[in-house]
């Protein structure tokens, strides 16, 4: 299979699913239950000086 | 023995600058390398003045080491202020220009030279100064670190500036390989790779020796941009020099590859330099100058994470009814309609920042213009996607509708959010109590929005008449215009459109006076904003 083919391919199959996994993984941890402490405090910094 | 170093390598480029002048193989080059070798021994002479020949422990002792690095973005607000005005003004004198082709001064200032001034002065001459100062501003105070890097970050400004007067003196030169947005031809894009590499690594040495556990998000979305404009800028850069003293070269790709290419560039030089970026600047400075943490942080993540992913696919909606295959327009379109939804979550996190303090918008203007800016992202991100729709891009596409969608971001949300920063960085960075004038945010703030609106609906009512001129057929299936005949069709809104221009380049001239004495420490005696607290000032 030439290059071009193959790399095409891949991009929408295995590439495809691995950047939706990992968006949805992002997605989940960010609103997994006890996040919020943290992502409050985070908001917080720029607050925090000067 | 301080500036020792620096000075001998300037002198250096200037001789090398002077050795292309002298072997150069086409004029244009020849021409070029002048530029550079005055521009260069002009630096040269300025730095033997500043060399100290103090021994090298006194000189240490009185550089401080400690506290944030916050002199070479002192330089970075004059510098996109001053950069501004100049890209704004080029902006009036194009759209003038377009009205009036009397005003087509050849060679030198023939519209399809200025018009790339314009473009890349107002992008990466006032954004992206703005854009380095804010973010070495924001990294540092966000990493409770001093920048990464000693002098480096003089080299990323100065570096830059140099690139920017190499690009603005090419494109009038008649220099550049017809790439929007990257016109500057192979020898500065590779001076704009180092520059860019330095700043990189200003930035992320910067996150890797912070003191605060926790990256904040803006640091996110400034990382994004300086990594993948790198990307895009190499990539879309690869190119042959036919000569090495000598200024043309051949793209590496060729055909639908190299017009991909370019719209895989192009569009992400919106999305990750007008975009990301300057959400790394909403992130920062709506929450400082309302006094309160941003609406929703676990939104932020998401905007960032769905932004990161969406963006880079939607580039070939420029490439609508072209050579393209099918599948990779259609492609663009989906993605950039996905778009809305990062978009708008951005902007209700940005708006809903406000939520408690919406006294704010009637009483600071610089609240309001940060506002205003946010509802300026949501407005173009909209138009953009239902723009990319192929449908709708029959319509819209090479028509000025185009030209209107792209100013109401480029000057809404990118000119706004802007000059918010620079009001909110001036009195900080110079510790004075408050701005010259709050009043002159006021009138700054009217004539930038009036103007844009101005721009906006003119730009709509062109494009529309526009597009269904070309595309109008009588009962025998001929066009019932010809060209030219739309070109006519077209006069009334091109002067209007200058006005809407000249209101915006009003408002950034009032913004260049009320900075400038800001900064030589006056304060205008003026009655303050009614409702707002008695001394106004940005939040502590």
């Amino acid at each position: 299979m030439e290059t071009y083919t193959a790399m095409r391919h891949f991009a929408d199959s295995w590439g495809l699913l691995a950047m939706t996994l990992f968006f949805l993984a992002v997605v989940v941890f960010t609103l997994r239950p006890g996040a919020r402490k943290a992502a409050e405090r985070a908001a917080e910094i720029p607050l925090k000086e000067d | 023995m301080k500036f020792m170093t620096e000075t001998i390598v300037l002198a250096l480029g200037a001789f090398i600058a002077l050795l292309g002048a002298a072997f150069a193989q086409d004029r244009l080059f020849e021409a070029h390398m002048w530029v550079l070798f005055f521009v260069l021994l002009a630096s040269t002479l300025f730095m033997v003045r500043r060399i100290s020949f103090a021994p090298a422990v006194a000189a240490k002792s009185s550089s401080d080491d400690d506290g944030y690095f916050d002199e070479v973005i002192k330089y970075g607000v004059i510098a996109t202020v001053f950069w501004g005005v100049v890209g704004f003004l080029v902006g009036v004198v194009v759209a003038l220009q377009l009205a009036f082709p009397d005003l087509n001064i050849e060679p030198w200032l023939n519209f399809g030279r200025t018009r790339p001034l314009h473009t890349s002065a107002v992008i990466f001459a006032f954004g992206g100064n703005a854009l380095i100062a804010t973010s070495f501003y924001v990294v540092q105070r966000t990493s409770r670190a001093r920048l990464f890097g000693g002098n480096l970050g003089w080299f990323v400004f100065w570096g830059y500036q140099l690139f920017i007067v190499m690009a603005a003196t090419g494109y009038l030169l008649g220099i550049t390989q017809g790439r929007e947005y990257a016109e500057p031809e192979w020898y500065v894009d590779l001076w704009l790779t180092v520059v860019w590499v330095c700043y990189l690594i200003a930035f992320l040495g910067t996150i890797m020796t912070r003191k605060e556990p926790h990256i904040y998000v803006a640091n996110w979305f400034f990382l994004s941009f300086i990594v993948t404009i790198a990307m895009l800028h190499i990539v879309n850069n690869l190119a042959v020099p036919v000569s090495f003293l000598g200024v043309k070269s051949y793209s590496a790709f060729s055909g639908v590859q190299d017009a991909l290419t370019q719209w895989w560039y192009g569009h992400n030089a919106v999305g990750f330099f007008l975009t990301a970026g300057f959400l790394g600047m909403m992130y920062y400075f709506i929450p400082k100058q309302v006094n309160r943490p941003v609406y929703s942080y676990r939104l932020s993540i998401i905007h960032f994470w769905a932004l990161i992913f969406m963006y880079i696919w939607a580039g070939p909606h420029h490439l609508h009814y072209t050579a393209l295959p099918d599948w990779a327009q259609t492609l663009g379109m989906v993605f950039s309609i996905m778009l809305w939804m990062p978009s708008w979550g951005g902007m209700i996190n940005g708006l809903m920042t406000l939520s408690g303090a919406w006294d704010k918008i009637r009483t600071d203007p610089i609240v309001r213009m940060m506002v205003m800016a946010v509802a300026f992202y949501g407005m173009a991100t909209f138009e953009g996607p239902m723009m990319s729709i192929k449908s709708v891009n029959s319509l819209s596409h090479y028509t000025d509708w185009t030209i209107g969608h792209v100013h109401s971001g480029a000057l809404g949300w990118n000119g706004l959010i802007t000059f918010g920063a620079i009001y909110f960085l001036v009195p900080k960075l110079w510790k004075r109590e408050r701005l010259y004038s709050i009043r002159m945010v006021n009138w700054h703030f009217w004539l930038a929005t009036l103007g844009i609106v101005v721009y906006a609906a003119v730009m709509w009512v062109a494009g529309i008449q526009q597009g269904l001129m070309w595309r109008e057929y009588d009962e025998q299936g001929f066009l019932v215009y010809s060209f030219a005949e739309t070109v006519a069709a077209m006069f009334p809104y091109y002067v209007l459109r200058a006005v809407g221009g000249g209101l915006f380049l009003l408002g950034a001239l009032i913004m260049a006076y009320n900075v400038t004495m800001t900064i030589l420490g006056y304060q205008r005696d003026e009655a303050p904003i009614p409702g707002a607290a008695p001394a106004l000032q940005p939040a502590e």
